[in-house]
């Protein structure tokens, strides 16, 4: 078992190979969709849930900005993304747009599922996107499908498949990684392990130590990441990634990280110590990235307010051009539950 | 007195079986400091301790089977999906082992599985669904939906003491709005029996869950035309009150199927073909149904309101019907 961070006194055990730093560009890219990610997450549970403007249930996932933004940013558009429901960092790299994004929040005919679905049960197969179903684990054994059609067809493509330590409990879990691994297929499993199953904590979830344990028994790399750097999960990921794209098979990435909010936006979660939340965040992966930039001289204090700006201006925007997209027509609702031709 | 709410009732149910039967005990996902997604269990980790309110891993097969397993050496488990959608993911524990153990080889399993069923909250296509269907369609199980904070106490208390494996639906639209007055003793509702919550003469309609209440809004509506409605609220699926229904059709002549889950393999196409088996010369009109269109339950508001029904298509079913 390896452990992977830049900073790893925390979470250090075997030595890692160093950790290879990406290109200036890439790394001024991971700042951005970090910071969007954190504000257009703030926006949704902060702003338009409590203002009414969001009438479902709303889950972010603040503090593990890291974890879909590292490793999602050097995918090829070829390759496929399966995300969890605290990933918003892969819609965004993916290029959905902010505004289908807000209104599929809002519940508009021109958010990513026209209406029938909220939140980030959204999919666009142009751009791999797989859209994931409440049933938490389901998606892995899908997965492994997506990386066998790949292998069937000796395409270079890779999947990445993202789920917390809580979807880690259920059957489809284990039965799609011991599928993926026996096969061989092309698929990174990117587990946020943020400590929680909604109240539920680790110790009463599982009796191993790591999600990362588990691989060992089904015969594929179990590596430990510190989630909340940014350059620890990148650095994961692109390995895992050039080994599944080169034929060696599935890779499964625990990152560690913690849930800085409650389970949804009505939970307060009362049962988390105080001291976890004021423990994480001081390690919060953002943070921790915008000071690793300043001190490599790639950013500066204007700079990053300068950033922040643009961030908000673009969501600004983006709001406005949501909260007038109409709603879907009613009779939609009978539509599309088969094809319906052209 | 004070008015008890429906999801309180169950609280109630359960925790006075607890208290009264130390076989009971309750295992799902946060039900224990939380008390559960909609707090059915809260308090009861306090008063009844970790080995009898127990938090479970995310693994609803792993649940259902553990049930199971303690049920047939004496035990009495309730076993909570945190959302009646997720019951599909122990389909197989519920419909291969648990129903077929008494028929095979003489075991009951006394198991409750229960979780939140029904929409009209946005809860979009994973936390809306109806999955009656797929249990009343398994022979050895027994399936309920109460409609009441009244049959909600009764009904989980039957359930638990019920020596073969229940399936409790509970609708989630109505744990809050719900509430009334409830008895002080200990009281069941029998698995099995309807209730009449409105006497009519001129059709009858049969339903559960949230549909009783949008057809005793039809019925008020339909009352200033001269129109008068009987509602029979079946409570129980499987087994249902057969006779319950057909005295009422043989009463009114007429029938309107009501329900929130969708059209096709709904339990209203079962009652019709008994109805018309068994009642058909009573009849003096087409057996009507009215159902949710056969679609997943969407989440944008315009959508789920269009999907699901509606007083208004009661009343105008009702009209055309009245016309026979
Ligand atoms: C099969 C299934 N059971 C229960 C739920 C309800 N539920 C939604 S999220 C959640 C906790 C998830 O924990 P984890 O997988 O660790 O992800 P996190 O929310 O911590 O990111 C639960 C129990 C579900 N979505 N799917």
């Amino acid at each position: 078992m390896k452990v992977n961070s830049t900073n790893s006194q925390t979470l250090a055990r075997d030595a890692v190979p160093p950790i290879t730093i990406p290109t200036d560009k890439t790394l001024l890219d991971m700042l951005y969709y970090m910071k969007l990610t954190r504000e257009l997450e703030f926006r949704i549970e902060r702003k338009l849930y409590r203002q009414g403007k969001i009438v479902g249930g709303v889950y972010v996932g603040r503090g593990q900005e890291a974890i879909a933004v590292g490793s999602c940013i050097d995918l090829r558009a070829d390759d496929v993304v399966c995300p969890s429901h605290r990933d918003m960092g892969a819609f965004l790299i993916r290029g959905m747009p902010l505004r289908t994004i807000l209104a599929q929040y809002m519940a508009r005919k021109t958010g990513a599922t026209r209406g029938k679905e909220g939140n980030m049960h959204m999919g666009d197969l142009s751009k791999n996107l797989i859209a994931f179903v409440s049933m938490l684990g389901d998606n892995v054994p899908v997965a492994a499908g997506i990386g066998l059609s790949m292998k069937m067809r000796g395409q270079d493509r890779v999947v990445l498949c993202f789920f917390g330590d809580g979807a880690t409990s259920r059957g489809d879990w284990h039965e799609g990684i011991n599928m993926a691994s026996v096969w061989k297929v092309p698929v990174v499993f990117v587990c946020n392990n943020n400590q929680y199953a909604y109240s539920t904590p680790l110790e009463r979830q599982m009796a191993v130590e790591n999600i990362a344990d588990r691989a060992e028994a089904y015969g594929l790399p179990g590596e430990i990441v510190d989630g909340n750097d940014i350059l620890a999960v990148s650095d994961s990921a692109t390995r895992a990634i050039e080994r599944a794209r080169s034929g060696h098979g599935p890779t499964l990435i625990e990152c560690k990280t913690f849930r800085m909010t409650g389970h949804s936006a009505h939970d307060d979660a009362g049962y988390v110590p105080p001291e976890l939340f004021e423990y994480w965040e001081e390690r919060d992966p953002i943070n921790r990235f915008e000071r690793f930039l300043t001190e490599r001289g790639l950013t500066t204090t204007s700079a990053l307010d300068q950033l922040q700006t643009r961030i908000n201006h673009e969501i600004d925007d983006a709001i406005q051009l949501a909260e007038k997209d109409p709603f879907p027509d009613p009779e939609d609702c009978l539509k599309d539950v088969y094809d319906e031709g052209e | 007195m004070a008015l008890t709410t429906y999801v309180e009732a169950i609280r109630q149910g359960i925790w006075e079986e607890m208290e009264k039967d130390e076989r009971v005990f309750v295992l799902g996902e946060d039900v224990g400091i939380y008390g559960g997604a909609f707090k059915v269990t809260a308090g009861m980790l306090e008063r009844f301790g970790e080995w009898r309110i127990i938090d479970t891993p995310i693994s609803e097969s792993g649940i259902v089977g553990a049930a199971i397993g303690a049920a047939l050496m004496g035990m009495r488990p309730v076993a909570e999906m945190q959302f009646a959608d997720f019951i599909s993911c122990a389909f197989d524990q519920i419909t291969n082992f648990a129903a077929k153990c008494r028929y095979r080889w003489g075991a009951g399993v006394p198991i409750v599985v229960r979780g939140p069923s029904g929409g009209g909250v946005h809860g979009g296509p994973f936390h809306s669904q109806n999955p009656e269907m797929y249990y009343v369609h398994t022979p050895g199980l027994k399936v309920v939906c109460p409609a009441t904070a009244y049959d909600a106490k009764g009904l989980i208390k039957a359930a638990i003491r019920d020596p073969d494996p229940v399936i409790y639906f509970e609708h989630k639209f109505l744990y809050r709005r719900v509430k009334e007055e409830l008895p002080s003793d200990d009281f069941v509702v029998p698995i099995g029996k309807a209730a009449i919550r409105r006497t009519g003469s001129d059709m009858t309609v049969v339903t559960y869950g949230a549909m009783v209440y949008i057809a005793l809004e039809a019925a008020k509506e339909l009352e200033k035309e001269g129109i008068d409605l009987e509602i029979l609220d079946l409570r129980s699926l499987l087994p249902f009150d057969k006779e319950a229904v057909l005295d009422s059709v043989r009463k009114t002549n007429k029938v309107i199927l009501l329900h929130e889950d969708t059209r096709i393999g709904g339990f209203a196409g079962e009652l019709a073909a008994i109805i018309s088996e068994e009642a058909f010369e009573y009849l003096d009109g087409p057996i009507r149904r009215i159902t949710a269109p056969d679609t997943p339950v969407p989440y944008s508001p315009p959508l789920e309101e269009f999907f699901l029904p509606k007083a208004s298509d009661i009343v105008r079913v009702a009209r055309e019907l009245y016309a026979y």
